[in-house]
């Protein structure tokens, strides 16, 4: 496997007057994998078909190893992609899908023809090509598919051939557009280990567009996280996770999604909400500014002070509860707090909660969304 | 009245066919009717004097009804090839390759769609004639090579290829030609069918341009054959004339059996009538 690194430098895309890439700069390592994550219309799916060839790039440069590939064709550059429909041959048979890969590049005008082809192409290079359909197929276990055609497998099965398709060539990287999310939820899950093992064991380069944070979080080693046209964040699962660069990661990543508690900065510091002191403060340079606290679901517990809650609804998943309540300060606001199952909710009667966190497990965004200095912990003030 | 309901429908399309259909059935009945008979108004399917023999065998001698036929082949085959050679590309390039102008192009197409035949007729004669080109096969097919109808109906279909596999194929280093044809083309088969069968039956049973252009009886295709047949015969024999008919009708009835099935999927897929 012939792995490379692949540089992205400064690209920029305009459609129709709209910027869609706003000057993005990634440098994938050789053999990582990476997943571009973002909302649909953010731009990760152009950024995609920028690097393959299928989409000019206004300006910037695409690099792979060494080789400058921004003026090449998409067959030039020698990498592989795999597509959201799987888009195989809808004609030919499995082997056949696997094949022509390989055919594009090792036989000649000629010898590709139909009927006649047979007679131009060298018995090697075909043996040759025949060889590595098989192996390719074996290391997907669709061996026993290559004489059906596309219309005859499962949506699971054509996930398989496309994948194989994308392997035989030996690219200098995997490009991936969302190629899990026509599948129902059991079968994606069970993909997305084949796909993380497959990384692990080719150890090649892989691009893997995604809006699911669930799969991004589960097999990358980055996860490039972009809104806009931009990108907000960069960096491991762990990174986006426990340190999001701002309000818009903050809110992407994590399931269920990040609580978010508008919070006043009062002089001293202390940080409160809705008139209530919540026992951290913020650098005495925030003071005075409005702001807003993230809170995960799981570093929320019942505590003696704190944020007062409403129960609403619990949520039973297995070995963890959903609680969904809203804030007795304001009842259009729903937090949501994440507990072990064998934990007991100590909710009174009327179903009124006490909600406390730990202050180095908050995060702290400014006005304009970045995320500010964490907040540390401090005595309450009665 | 439920049953009246279900009933209905096949009722009214049964008119319909029975009105279609009823200038054929003549022409066959008195295809095999003697000249006694002919103009009888009976619908009965058998004649009281069978003369299928003796009229088919008139039209057969008395013309070359064969030289007709293969005039008819070697016209509407010239021009189905080179019809598909242009629009194909054409088409594909309207339907799935991004430059500028592209809408302006795709409307020249349809606007185009309204334009009679007759109305270039003139220029066209005039040209050829210039060029003296009159008498040839070249005539007869010319104008006729390049269809805004073929453009469009592959258009339709070629429209609803997916983006992705044109794009997989890109990346394995098709050329946009091998796209067009061996992908594209290939997944648009019932639209080609269903286009030949529409240029074959238009140009086969065309008498309009063929008698512009053509006097040399060598080169007549089948239907000015059979008017240079009724010409030569001045009327006399109504049953070699339609059993002439009955011969030139055949073959395209035969292609379009052929080609039913890929002919109701093409034009059902592509939204046209």
């Amino acid at each position: 496997m012939t792995r490379q690194s692949l540089d992205i430098k400064g690209i920029g895309k305009a459609f129709g007057g709209d910027d869609v890439l706003k000057g993005i700069d990634i440098s994938v390592r050789a053999g990582e994998f990476i997943s571009l994550v973002g909302m649909s219309g953010c731009g990760k799916s152009t950024l995609l078909r920028i690097i393959a060839g299928l989409e000019r790039p206004d300006r910037g440069q695409i690099m792979i190893g060494d080789t400058d590939v921004t003026g090449m064709d998409p067959s030039d550059r020698n990498l592989a992609m795999v597509f959201q429909s799987y888009a195989l041959y809808p004609h030919m048979t499995v082997r056949d899908n696997i094949a022509t890969p390989l055919r594009m590049r090792k036989l000649s005008l000629s010898a590709r023809m139909p009927l006649v082809g047979r007679f131009a192409a060298s018995a090697d290079a075909l043996k040759d090509i025949d060889t590595n359909v098989v192996k390719a197929a074996e290391t997907l276990q669709i061996a026993h598919l290559l004489d059906r055609k596309p219309a005859q497998l499962s949506g699971g099965q054509r996930q398989r051939v496309a994948l194989a398709r994308a392997l035989v060539r030996s690219p200098a990287a995997f490009l991936m557009d969302e190629p899990l999310s026509n599948l129902d939820a059991k079968l994606r899950a069970h993909m997305r280990d084949e796909l993380a093992n497959l990384h692990r064991r080719l150890g090649a380069t892989f691009v893997y567009v995604t809006h699911d944070q669930v799969e991004a979080m589960t097999m990358s080693n980055r996860i490039a996280l972009m809104s806009e046209g931009r990108i907000e964040q960069l960096g491991t699962p762990s990174d986006l996770y426990q340190r999001p660069a701002n309000l818009t990661v903050a809110r992407f990543i994590g399931s269920p999604a990040i609580n978010l508690i508008p919070v006043e900065i009062a002089t001293n510091g202390a940080i409160g909400a809705y008139g209530r002191d919540l026992g951290i403060a913020a650098a005495r340079s925030h003071a005075g500014q409005v702001a807003t606290l993230g809170i995960r679901a799981e570093d929320l517990v019942p505590a003696a002070r704190g944020l007062q809650v409403q129960v609403e609804r619990i949520e039973m998943h297995g070995a963890d509860r959903f609680v969904h309540a809203s804030l007795v300060a304001d009842a259009s606001h729903q937090v949501t707090m994440r507990l072990a199952a064998s934990e007991a909710l100590p909710s009174g009667d009327d179903g009124i909660l006490t909600l406390g966190f730990r202050a180095d497990r908050t995060h702290l965004f400014a006005a304009d969304g970045q995320r500010m200095a964490e907040p540390s912990r401090r005595e309450l003030v009665a | 009245m439920s049953r009246l309901r279900s009933f209905l429908p096949h009722l009214v399309l049964a008119a319909g066919a029975f009105v279609v259909l009823l200038p054929f059935y003549w022409m066959f009945l008195t295809s095999i009717r003697s000249p006694a008979e002919i103009f009888d108004v009976s619908l009965w399917p058998i004649p009281k004097d069978f003369s299928a023999g003796e009229n088919f065998e008139r039209a057969a001698r008395q013309v070359p009804m064969a030289r007709f036929m293969l005039n008819g082949a070697i016209v509407c085959f010239g021009i189905l090839a080179v019809q598909i050679l242009t629009a194909v590309p054409a088409a594909y390039a309207l339907a799935k390759l991004k430059f500028p102008g592209r809408k302006l192009l795709l409307t020249l197409v349809i606007a185009a769609l309204c334009v009679p035949m007759q109305a270039l007729a003139l220029p066209l004669f005039v040209g050829l004639a210039r060029a003296e080109l009159l008498n040839t096969y070249f005539a007869m097919m010319a104008p006729f090579f390049l269809s805004v109808f073929a453009i469009f109906l592959f258009h339709q279909s070629f429209r609803s290829y997916p983006d992705e596999i044109i794009e997989a194929a890109r990346m394995d280093g098709f050329s946009e030609m091998e796209i067009c044809w061996g992908l594209v083309l290939r997944g648009s088969l019932p639209s080609l069918a269903a286009f030949s069968v529409f240029s074959l039956v238009a140009h086969w049973n065309d008498l309009y341009w063929p008698m512009i252009v053509v006097t040399d009886i060598n080169l007549a295709p089948p239907p000015l054959g059979m008017l240079f047949f009724a010409d030569v015969e001045s009327g006399a024999n109504y049953g070699a004339l339609m059993a002439g008919a009955a011969l030139i009708t055949a073959p395209m009835l035969v292609c379009f059996l052929l080609a039913r099935r890929h002919f109701i999927a093409g034009i059902t897929m592509t939204g046209v009538k």
